[in-house]
């Protein structure tokens, strides 16, 4: 089992978290885990990414090769295309259909979603839409939303959850657990 | 037993804690922070009562592990890489002392993700004529923190350990091992190799060329250092660090069929590159970073045999080293992943909505329409993105903001600002304010404070609430020392201040304070 995952989106929207959840599921399966992260300035509203693999091989490199990643996920249209060049040619872009527009030279959103269209196999979906309704936060739906894609039990993700939001007290888990199922349940 | 997930700075940390470490002290500096931060933050290090503290600088960071080392105990220094230029000084004399049980981890930055320079620290390490390690993954920045502890204080040396941006800010699972108790107070063995008069010094120079051959025997006998035996001898590789995991991706099952010497310590094994030099026909070497082993392997008249790397361009001299760069210097086409489409557009990062930050700028912009000769000269923090906004002319190096300024104004620039954050002013602003006041500079002076070392991510601010205080005493009149809230309801008080000091023919420093909104947030939540 292999997966080469690209997470991104922009500074501060909770990706780093994501592949937290991801890489801490993984680990408990027994699967070998890399996910590297950047930090400092190019994390101040800057577009962010984080690479993380997951095998049952060991694994080399911390980033993942051009051409090679099985899932590129995304909180943000335009993001996904940035890194568009690492997804294999078999690969899945999932991503929140909402744009985060904090530049004033934001593309028009319809021509984002025609490149979009152009990607073999993607899911986009409104994730702040749903995130709303749950009252959570988006990345977590997103998750959800990736969970069939990762070859991970769902129930290793909710646990990961638990470990990892379970000093925040019973609260933040549950509204993490509640956004993760209706990322799963959208579409 | 089971693997805890940690990033390599984390791994370090968590073995600094395991292996009987008793100090760290260090300064913040992406991507070096997040050691500190894990001790800082540990339970554990609590109960085993290990002293984690943040310090002014990179120097005053590493004085303090020396004299945790005349205590017996083991420290350890953090810092990003231009941090060791800062701490040059007490770092090549730890090297004459001979200090045990000092670890000094520098992280490096190729790519520059976060900083000014890719230099490569390992220059530094060979220069003080110490040992050197450098991991390849996550277990091994675990595991060299127990070996380097053992082989400074068997061998009487600090130890410069060196991680790149990519080992530093990456998670894998780390077993850990158990933990050793740390060492009791000790006189040191020969008291005065903390004396570096020069009769002292010459006779610890002289000890320390003579500890050479041991340092490189320990890198040939420690196991760190591999050679990996292959069939194919039409090529010879050097690996060092995480470059051999960008080589190893090129071979499904690790299966390199060409003989490979997988460097992590330091000084290079000799008998190892000596092997692969005469079984091979063609050497290539791989590392993350500047060419300091190519350098060394080919030698300065470059006769022999060929020796490929990043100095020939086999390998894109600039920029962090991947498996795509590796694959191409092996002869292999790489395909090309798919076209970034023409409608993604840049995303630089930004200061946040709302910064304190953005009102000072703009009341600099504000007042600068009047001086067409006007300069700003800024420093090194979140408020370099102020380059962004067109506020800003110069970043440097930290703290050079004041200084820079100075320099200018005595030419004739007027008027000449330095803007300089209180975090970087307490690291190497106050020097520099000091040559100001002697020489009456004609300067304005701007200290962002913000409460907070803010763009590693929230660390103290070595100077704070006491920014005043230390200008007074540094001799600024204290009728220039203003103080001001950076809110867009201030602005035209705030645009009238920075008029009236730029008047002043003198040193004036003025305070626009608001708390970071990152920080504040964080306090908001608890």
């Amino acid at each position: 089992m292999k997966k080469d995952i690209i997470l991104c989106g922009v500074g501060g929207d909770g990706i780093v978290s994501v592949a937290k959840i991801i890489s801490d599921a993984a680990l408990s399966v027994g699967l070998n885990v890399k996910q590297s992260e950047i930090h400092g300035m190019s994390q101040r509203g800057g577009s962010v990414f984080s690479h993380l693999r997951i095998s049952s091989e060991p694994i080399f490199a911390d980033v993942i090769p051009e051409g090679k990643a099985d899932i590129i996920l995304s909180s943000e249209p335009m993001e996904s295309l940035r890194y568009i060049n690492f997804l294999a040619k078999d690969g899945w872009v999932i991503t929140n259909s909402a744009p985060f527009i904090n530049i004033k030279n934001y593309p028009e959103l319809d021509k984002v979603m025609a490149e979009l269209d152009k990607v073999k196999n993607h899911v986009a979906f409104d994730a702040n839409e749903i995130a709303k309704q749950v009252k959570a936060r988006s990345n977590m739906v997103l998750l959800g939303a990736a969970a069939p894609y990762l070859d991970i039990e769902f129930a290793e993700l909710e646990k990961a959850i638990q470990n990892i939001f379970g000093r925040k007290g019973e609260e933040v888990v549950n509204s993490n657990l509640a956004a993760i199922r209706a990322g799963r349940d959208a579409k | 037993m089971a693997k805890t997930l940690l990033l390599g700075d984390e791994a370090i940390a968590q073995a600094f804690i395991d292996a009987g470490g008793s100090a760290i002290n260090s300064y913040p500096g992406t991507p070096s922070t997040q050691i500190t931060e894990f001790v800082i933050k540990s339970k554990e290090a609590k109960e085993k009562g290990i002293v984690a503290n943040w310090c002014a600088n990179e120097k005053t960071a590493l004085e303090a592990s020396i004299g945790v080392a005349y205590a017996g105990k083991r420290a350890m220094t953090c810092m990003k890489h231009v941090g060791l230029n800062v701490c040059g000084d007490p770092f090549m004399n730890a090297a004459i002392i001979g200090t045990k049980g000092v670890i000094v981890v520098v992280a490096d930055d190729p790519s520059m993700f976060s900083s000014q320079d890719e230099q490569d620290s390992r220059y530094y390490g060979h220069w003080a004529m110490i040992p050197m390690l450098e991991p390849s993954n996550q277990q091994e920045a675990y595991d060299m923190v127990f070996f380097g502890y053992e082989l400074s204080e068997k061998l009487g040396t600090p130890i410069l350990y060196r991680i790149p941006t990519r080992l530093a800010h990456s998670r894998a699972g780390v077993e850990r091992r158990a933990a050793l108790p740390q060492n009791p107070i000790t006189a040191p063995s020969d008291p005065a190799s903390f004396v570096l008069l020069p009769a002292n010094a010459k006779r610890l120079y002289r000890n320390l060329i003579d500890k050479q051959p041991l340092f490189t025997q320990s890198s040939e006998e420690s196991g760190f250092n591999k050679y990996f035996e292959g069939t194919d001898k039409k090529l010879g590789i050097i690996t060092t660090g995480i470059a051999f995991n960008y080589l190893m991706e090129n071979f499904p099952g690790g299966n390199c069929p060409y003989p490979v010497v997988k460097v992590t310590q330091y000084p290079l094994p000799y008998k190892m590159i000596n092997k692969l030099y005469d079984e091979c026909d063609e050497i290539l070497v791989l590392e993350d970073g500047q060419p300091y082993v190519e350098e060394h392997v080919k030698g300065f008249l470059g006769k022999g045999k060929k020796v490929m790397g990043r100095l020939d361009e086999t390998i894109r001299r600039d920029g962090e080293l991947n498996a795509e760069k590796v694959a191409k210097a092996l002869g292999r086409e790489v395909e090309a992943g798919a076209a970034i489409p023409e409608v993604v557009t840049n995303r630089p990062p930004a200061l946040c909505q709302g910064c304190p930050h953005i009102d000072s700028y703009n009341a600099v912009l504000d007042v600068l329409k009047k001086y067409e000769q006007g300069r700003v000269f800024g420093d090194i923090g979140c408020y370099t993105l102020g380059f962004n906004m067109g506020a800003i002319n110069t970043t440097v190096c930290m703290g050079a903001s004041i200084t820079m300024a100075k320099g200018a104004s005595e030419m004739g620039i007027f008027p000449s600002f330095a803007v300089i954050g209180d975090g970087t002013f307490g690291h190497s602003g106050m020097t520099g304010l000091l040559d100001c006041v002697n020489e009456k500079a004609n300067v304005v002076v701007m200290i962002l404070d913000n409460d907070i070392t803010a763009m590693t991510g929230g660390q103290p601010s070595s100077a704070h609430s006491k920014l005043w205080k230390i200008c007074a005493g540094l001799g600024v009149e204290e009728d220039h020392i203003r103080e001001i809230v950076p809110l867009p309801k201030n602005h035209d008080e705030f645009v009238k201040i920075l008029e009236e000091e730029i008047n002043y023919n003198g040193v004036s420093v003025i305070i626009p304070h608001r708390t970071c909104l990152v920080e504040l947030k964080k306090h908001l939540k608890k």
